[in-house]
């Protein structure tokens, strides 16, 4: 357990959802402490802290746990209120903006499929994973972010998964800029923020590790 | 926008829809339901529900919220001067909210769904078994919930209470054709006087189709799209 009265992220180095809390932490300006878990040899802090999945990221303050990502951003947004706010204050725009980061978890099973499958799966899986893409570039239009010009809880949701990207075009023979150059447009325009930058894996990591993943798991 | 403007595209005997009723029903807001025939989907529910097509979708003047989580949050954010809130009051506890919330739409359905589904009596046990242990992770979310109190969110109805209640006359549905007791008072007593009390309130009431209605819907569904023997 922490010995500070700070947060305590257990997370992991490449785990999409874990950089969503931690580029969220990271636009609060709020300390923490770091603690990268072994995703194939679980600590009893993590399986103790999240026994109901056992997942990362779970942030852990004032002896409570907090799990799965997109609750742990409205969580970190309401405790540390500050300037910075991930949501927004109308109903209305919160509800929207709920359903597109829910949407951005659909883009991440998609994501899975592909780089796990082959042939016809793995094609079914990238017609999907376009669609889905189409979809979200649709809603941000010409806007500099899915809000405005505000920073907030869509871009934190969708920004890990453009890291992946790279991944999804080399396994499944696609380029992602060219179906949705919007979408490439923002995450680079997201990848100039402090947050994004410390937060998002190389694309060329998160390759070696989906290759590494898929000798050791048999994917192929 | 006026109360008056308020429209809920649903379909009686789903659950997400269901939910959102015992809601409204909650915060006493008047609005007009429209029933939908989801395997023959009317421009109505296309235009307003583009991405997903589904029920429910709640019209708000010129305003569409799709899925029903989404559309709860909505409901009690933007009526929030009416009380008591549906969800609970600390950061803290909206997140243990949120995260059972997650885990019983995860789960829940899918399971309860697999037991009637199920084309052997092999599969129809694990299904059953799948559902207790689920079950039994909620009584456990609701001990700690509801401290002591009648419902999970406390002295009134919350939103984990509308979230699960939604699916109760689903679950007495699959009693009755399974034949196995899902909800069951040796395994998951807190769960059972909590059922009692929230079939009781006017929400329930209101919002929930009969189970034999429900029964007689999941039986078809067997039959014409699950090609499932009835007699299972």
């Amino acid at each position: 357990m922490a010995t500070s009265n700070g947060p305590v992220l257990l997370s992991f180095w490449v785990s999409p959802v874990s950089q969503r809390v931690r580029i969220a932490l990271a636009e609060k300006g709020v300390k923490y402490e770091y603690k990268e878990e072994d995703l194939f040899n679980k600590s009893e802090l993590l399986l103790k802290s999240n026994p109901v999945h056992k997942k990362v990221p779970v942030l852990i303050h004032n002896g409570k746990m907090i799990c799965e990502s997109l609750v742990i951003m409205e969580y970190i947004d309401e405790v540390w209120p500050g300037k910075v706010k991930i949501l927004p204050s109308d109903p209305y725009q919160r509800a929207q903006a709920r359903f597109w980061a829910d949407f951005s978890n659909k883009v991440c099973e998609c994501g899975h499929r592909l780089w796990q499958k082959s042939g016809e799966e793995q094609e079914a899986a990238k017609k999907d994973m376009i669609e889905k893409l189409k979809l979200i570039e649709t809603e941000l239009g010409d806007k500099k972010y899915f809000s405005g010009d505000v920073f907030g809880f869509i871009d934190i949701a969708l920004v890990p998964f453009t890291s992946w990207f790279y991944t999804y075009e080399t396994c499944a023979n696609f380029s992602i800029e060219e179906v949705t150059p919007k979408i490439v447009a923002w995450a680079k325009r997201c990848l100039q923020r402090e947050s994004v930058a410390k937060s998002l894996s190389e694309p060329g990591k998160v390759y070696e590790f989906v290759c590494f993943l898929k000798k050791r798991f048999g994917f192929e | 926008m006026a109360e008056s403007d308020l429209k809920l595209l649903g379909m009686w005997a789903s659950p997400f829809v269901i939910r959102v009723r015992m809601m409204l029903e909650e915060k006493g807001l008047s609005y007009e339901y429209i029933e939908q025939d989801v395997f023959n989907k009317s421009e109505l529910l296309l235009k307003h529900n583009p991405i997903y097509q589904k029920v429910p979708v709640l019209i708000h003047g010129a305003r569409d919220i799709c899925e029903s989580l989404v559309i709860l949050e909505y409901i009690d954010e933007n009526w929030s001067w009416i009380g008591p809130p549906v969800l609970p009051a600390t950061p803290y506890k909206r997140a243990i909210a949120h995260f059972w919330a997650a885990y019983i739409e995860d789960k829940l359905m899918l399971s309860f769904v697999g037991i009637l589904r199920a084309p052997t009596e092999e599969v129809k046990a694990e299904k059953i078994a799948e559902t207790h242990t689920i079950l039994e992770m909620l009584e456990g979310a609701f001990k700690k919930c509801s401290m002591g109190k009648g419902f999970f969110g406390g002295d009134s109805i919350g939103y984990l209470d509308v979230i699960l209640g939604s699916y109760l006359t689903w679950i007495n549905a699959a009693e009755r054709i399974s034949g196995a007791k899902l909800l069951d008072e040796t395994k998951m007593p807190l769960l059972v006087e909590w059922e009692k009390r929230f079939l009781a309130a006017d929400c329930a009431k209101k919002s929930l189709p009969s189970v034999d209605q429900l029964e007689k819907h999941a039986r078809n569904l067997q039959v014409t799209r699950w090609k499932v023997d009835s007699a299972n």
